[in-house]
């Protein structure tokens, strides 16, 4: 019965678009206006001297086309994102394993420190990382030498190496939330179940609990290579000005070079990128997914 | 003249037809029951007069005013819900003084009236409880007194009594009678329990697909059922595959396997014939079978009892006389008057 | 139930000092003695939390984080509140096109937002301004505030508004008494969500900001590419210290993986 009545007043759709009205303007003011310019901007013309001419030209988009500075700069964005992104599926999925298996005050106790970090600021936490890298004398380097793993410092700043390490940490969270969610619609039996038809611990591990989190892995695993991608901060303060992804690329042709037609041709194809990307690999793991987890 | 008249009610959604022009009247202070399985449309029929689910065709008249015009929240009936629906913010006083607060009843009056209202479903002392920190049944108490309280026009109840557990259903059962009897309220009940349906109404409507059944007392459905939906949904029933013979004399002749015996049918040819289990029993001669299960109920035995015309299930009250064993052959009777006959579409 | 053998405990050892690592290297550095960035080996000093005061940069920035903070979150429940009722109780074609619409600010990249809005509000004449700086992060913190009162508004039993009506309450009056109370938590709880996006976005914010609308972050991310030292760790440390407050009152009012993760019971 409950399920063919509709829901209270469904039929004056009138009243739901009064409500949502407020919101839809906002945003079809605010967000897609603004969005359609920084595409026309993109195609416009800019000059040193002269500023923007609003003419339609393709001069931005081939110049990221023809030129190899960006093609080894969006290369970057995309390995830095990557390598982020099996980071932290590496990590936060045996993490968030160990997580779920702990006991009720620890659990909720380090729930709150591993989640904890996404809401505090960004920079404040790069600015840890800068710290820990610093120099001669940063932790980590110190730490190393100290335990005798390295002779001499590594160098950490202004590094790809430096900007995975930070950003893998700036977005562990997402991951191990992602998994978290999966982990929890797991039914603790089930474990339990498999361990009584005679499967050893890595079995249960492989065979039983693995398959289950893997959508909550690839789902995490968008979340992650989409924010890292484009993720600006941190590649801003650990990569510096030599190190150059899309996003501080872009934030340098806007407010240092003023050439913004083509800061915003760089900014347009990282959000086409990005969309395809993401949009593509839902459906992938949707259509792959579907039937396990209706 | 009719308190409440349903006349040509329709609803469909899209292409599926939830509602399909009943037609309806009840007496004031009557207590009419929809009842029949889930998706019959009765929950749709009880929104339908509550105004919160527009009618597609036909006219709700209360009291010879049609309320096709009229807000839900200016409707005045009471509405108890499945789920109870009580605020959950606001303690069992402030639940039950909320509609005389929007009928801008005064204070005081208000007072006494949410005190009265309480004590009459046996709550009195309870008042400043949150609904969280009451039991079920408690809950259910709260939800009647606050749709009582506002002295309704009819007061619509949608299987109130499904999350309570059977024993708490019962007594509410009883309860929920006596509160009615007492304050002569029409009340319409939603359910798909037919002993709640039968324990408590005047009449019951029993739906099926959007059409109503039969609308009868809870004996009438009960005994003479207008049709095999009616029969099957109400109790248990034996549906015996027979046929009808017509003698001389205009008097029929039923066949049921290898019992025969006259009746006056109206039709003829292939039959089924159905028996309620407690209106069979055990005699020298009739339908042979053998008892496959004897199941001991306490107050009645159970029987399932394999014959040539089907499985046949069989009450006997327990009153002490000694009973057929699993593996012992016996034969069934009945009476005529409390058998169903209609014909057999599947055969012939 | 602690099944987790020596080496999962050694993981997690490890995985918990990877995390808290830099936030406590801040800290640390923070209330150093000396005059350049170390660790305070020789005891523990307030000097860099005093010089806070004589940068009068920081302490703006820091009330425009709050008043911006405060305001956008709360403009947006103006927003988000009716949307997520509109969305959450009718089922209209378009419903879906209309709800990922409301939630792409999260799929669109910051510095693409923040780029766009430039372009945007200098075309009138607004860029730089407190207006562009508060309509920009309405739009980004909408998606949070959205989730989690969409959460509570489908969470809610329609019954209970159907029973308020049924008593004789006109639209306002149940929306008042009724849905407004119930859907409380999901709005208190979206609101704190809301104002630490807002209070921490940086990628965006940075690109609208002027002088004189810094936001806190913006300052010491500007601050930061010039050159880093003490100064900048003790606001970083007491940025922190903020927000672990905030955390930890937001953890136990509504459950911080239920805040984050904005669940809603709902299945489609």
């Amino acid at each position: 019965m409950q399920s063919s009545s509709p829901l209270f007043l469904s039929t004056q759709t009138r009243s739901a678009w009064g409500l949502i009205l407020p919101s839809l303007a906002l945003f079809l003011a605010v967000v897609i206006i603004p969005l359609i310019m920084t595409v026309m901007l993109s195609f416009h013309d800019w000059g040193q001297y002269k500023g923007i001419e609003t003419v339609f030209i393709l001069k931005n988009w081939y110049e990221i086309w023809s030129d190899s500075y960006f093609h080894e700069m969006f290369a970057r964005t995309f390995r830095i994102a990557v390598l982020v992104t099996f980071i932290t599926m590496a990590l936060g999925a045996p993490e968030a394993y160990i997580l779920n298996r702990m006991r009720a005050p620890w659990k909720g106790v380090f729930l709150l420190v591993i989640l904890g970090p996404l809401l505090i600021s960004v920079v404040a936490r790069t600015l840890g990382w800068a710290l820990l890298f610093g120099g001669k004398n940063g932790v980590v380097n110190m730490a190393l030498m100290k335990i005798g793993v390295i002779d001499a410092p590594l160098p950490f700043m202004f590094t790809e190496t430096g900007v995975v390490i930070a950003l893998s940490h700036v977005m562990m969270p997402f991951m191990v939330l992602s998994i978290w969610a999966a982990l929890q619609k797991l039914d603790p039996q089930i474990e339990n179940a498999a361990l009584s038809l005679g499967a050893s611990q890595l079995t249960v591990m492989r065979r039983i609990i693995f398959p289950q989190i893997m959508p909550g892995l690839l789902s995490g695993g968008i979340i992650v290579f989409s924010l890292a991608a484009s993720a600006f901060a941190t590649p801003a303060i650990i990569g510096g000005r030599r190190l150059k992804v899309a996003a501080t690329l872009a934030y340098d042709e806007f407010l240092n070079t003023l050439n913004w037609p083509l800061g915003a041709a760089v900014a347009v194809l990282l959000l086409v990128a990005l969309v395809i990307i993401v949009v593509s690999s839902n459906a992938l793991i949707e259509r792959r997914y579907k039937a396990v987890f209706e | 003249m009719a308190f409440l008249e349903l006349q040509n009610v329709t609803k469909t959604f899209g292409d599926h037809t939830a509602v399909n022009a009943i037609n309806l009247t009840v007496q004031k202070g009557e207590f009419v029951s929809l009842l029949g399985p889930s998706g019959c449309g009765k929950t749709t029929t009880l929104q339908m007069i509550a105004g919160f689910v527009p009618l597609t065709k036909g006219i709700i008249r209360l009291d010879g005013r049609d309320l096709s015009n009229v807000k839900p929240a200016e409707r005045g009936l009471g509405i108890v819900f499945q789920s109870y629906a009580l605020f959950p913010h606001m303690t069992a006083a402030q639940n039950v003084a909320f509609g005389l607060e929007m009928r801008s009843i005064p204070r005081s009056d208000r007072d006494q009236r949410v005190r009265d209202a309480l004590a009459l479903v046996g709550l009195a002392g309870y008042e400043e409880r949150f609904p969280r920190r009451m039991s079920g049944g408690q809950q259910q108490r709260v939800a009647l007194a606050r749709a009582l309280v506002i002295r309704p026009q009819i007061l619509l109840l949608d299987e109130p009594l499904s999350n309570l557990d059977a024993k708490l259903r019962e007594e509410m059962q009883i309860e929920l009678r006596q509160i009615q009897r007492n304050l002569g309220t029409t009340t319409i009940l939603v359910t798909h329990d037919q002993h709640e349906a039968m324990a408590l109404s005047d009449r019951i409507v029993v739906m099926n697909k959007g059409d109503i059944e039969q609308i009868g007392s809870p004996q009438d459905t009960y005994h003479s059922p207008a049709s095999a939906f009616v029969a099957t949904f109400l109790g248990k029933t034996n549906a015996f595959e027979g046929e009808v013979q017509v003698a001389q004399g205009g008097i029929s002749r039923i066949i049921v396997g290898d019992h025969v015996y006259t009746a006056s049918a109206h039709i003829k040819g292939p039959v089924i014939i159905s028996v309620r289990p407690e209106r069979i029993s055990f005699a020298k001669a009739g339908l042979r079978g053998t008892v496959c299960t004897r199941i001991f109920r306490g107050n009645h035995w159970l029987f399932q009892i394999k014959t040539i015309a089907g499985v046949a299930t069989v009450i006997r009250q327990n009153d002490g006389t000694s009973m057929p064993e699993e593996g012992h052959d016996v034969h069934l009777v009945w009476r005529e008057e409390d058998t169903f006959v209609r014909a057999n579409s599947k055969v012939g | 139930m602690s099944k987790n053998g020596f080496i999962s405990l050694l993981f997690h050892t490890l995985f918990v000092t990877f995390m808290l690592a830099p936030i406590i290297v801040v800290c640390l550095v923070a209330f150093t003695p000396e005059g350049y960035l170390s660790l305070p080996t020789n005891g523990f000093s307030l000097r860099w939390f005093k010089a806070i005061g004589r940068y009068p940069e920081f302490i703006r920035a820091f009330w425009v984080s709050i008043g911006l903070g405060a305001l956008s979150s709360t403009i947006v429940l103006a927003f988000a509140v009716p949307a997520a009722l509109g969305l959450a109780r009718y089922q209209f074609r378009g419903r879906d096109a209309l709800s990922a619409l409301l939630l792409s600010p999260l799929m669109i990249p910051h510095v693409v937002l923040g780029i766009a809005f430039l372009r945007f509000f200098t075309q009138f004449g607004l860029s730089g301004t407190f207006a562009a700086l508060l309509i920009a992060h309405i739009v980004v913190i909408f998606p949070f505030a959205l989730r989690l009162t969409l959460s509570s508004a489908t969470g809610m039993d329609r019954s209970i508004e159907q029973a308020a009506i049924s008593l004789g309450a006109r639209d306002w009056v149940v929306f008042r008494r009724v849905t407004l109370p119930l859907i409380m938590p999901g709005l208190i709880s979206g609101w704190a969500l809301a104002f630490i996006q807002s209070f921490d976005e940086v990628t965006m914010t940075v690109f609208l900001a002027a002088p004189g609308t810094e936001t806190l972050p913006v300052r010491m991310f500007l601050y930061i590419q010039d050159n880093i030292d003490p100064l900048v760790t003790s606001v970083s440390a007491s940025v922190i210290a903020i927000t672990v407050l905030a955390l930890i009152i937001l953890d136990r009012m509504f459950g911080l993986e239920h805040v984050l993760t904005g669940h809603s019971d709902r299945t489609k």
